[in-house]
């Protein structure tokens, strides 16, 4: 574990936290950048040049940008008068910390995930598009195919509704 | 604790910090922002466990990570057009005040 995991490791763990936690919307959007960007360094370190720069386009740059469009269409922030910390926030965070437990447990015991790291050829791009052509052919037309529907579909639920005559 | 497992666990705690935001927040944006992070952590394991894995040359987890991406963006892009049409119907992104369908 070296001292730029751990520094990365830090600041995309803080922006989610900041993320679910502050009260205007707009912060937690930009957090929520900040969460996303160390998300792509990560990758960057585990030797994933490919997808690390299609997190930083596909995030950052369409879907937190989405998130800032949906929250100024919606006007603003939460009620400022009720307190987040309430009931059901003591029992959310409690499944959450019984899930991490778990998780965690499991990570700490388990035997088999202990070895050390292969050394890898790093995967050109070149490599990644030649797989995506040939043996990801069909899961490849299939996204593409999935993405055409969402984005009309999502296009046809926010158009204004007509005023039935 | 070996590298694999650091990673495994930033992985386990953004999901648990996800968790939380959909569980506990009112407003709908932030639970898809929660539901965005826990994808985000399934994500984050992928890629540790193609890069520790036995074969690293096959590349599998780094294109499930790439289709995963692109699910992801069509959930969110879905997600926050129903978001819009709610807010234009009920006048509030509140998720416990839109509760008619509540028996």
């Amino acid at each position: 574990m070296t001292v730029s995991f751990a520094i990365i490791a830090i600041i995309t763990i803080a922006s989610a936290i900041a993320a679910m936690t502050l009260r205007n919307l707009v912060h937690c959007a930009l957090a929520l950048v900040g969460a996303f960007a160390g998300l792509a360094a990560l990758y960057l370190q585990l030797d994933a040049q490919f997808v690390g720069f299609a997190q930083i386009l596909v995030y950052v740059g369409a879907v937190a940008i989405l998130i800032v469009f949906a929250i100024l269409l919606t006007g603003g922030s939460e009620p400022p008068n009720q307190p987040i910390f309430s009931a059901s926030w003591c029992i959310g965070g409690g499944v959450a910390l019984a899930v991490f437990g778990v998780v965690a447990w499991t990570i700490r015991s388990s035997h088999s995930i202990t070895h050390g790291l292969p050394a890898v050829t790093q995967p050109s791009v070149r490599q990644i598009g030649d797989q995506l052509m040939t043996k990801y052919i069909l899961p490849l037309e299939v996204v593409g195919l999935l993405l055409t529907a969402a984005l009309i579909g999502a296009v046809i639920i926010a158009m204004k509704e007509e005023k039935a005559k | 604790m070996g590298p694999l497992s650091a990673y495994l666990t930033v992985s386990a705690f953004l999901f648990a910090i996800g968790l939380v935001g959909a569980l506990t927040r009112r407003n709908a944006i932030l639970v898809l922002i929660g539901i965005e992070l826990m994808l985000n952590a399934a994500n984050l394991n992928f890629i540790a466990f193609w890069r520790f894995g036995a074969h690293p040359e096959a590349l599998a987890g780094l294109m499930f990570v790439i289709f995963s991406i692109a699910v992801a963006a069509a959930e969110a892009a879905v997600g926050l057009a129903l978001i819009i049409a709610i807010h234009r119907h009920y006048k509030t992104t509140d998720v416990t005040q839109i509760d008619s369908m509540r028996g």
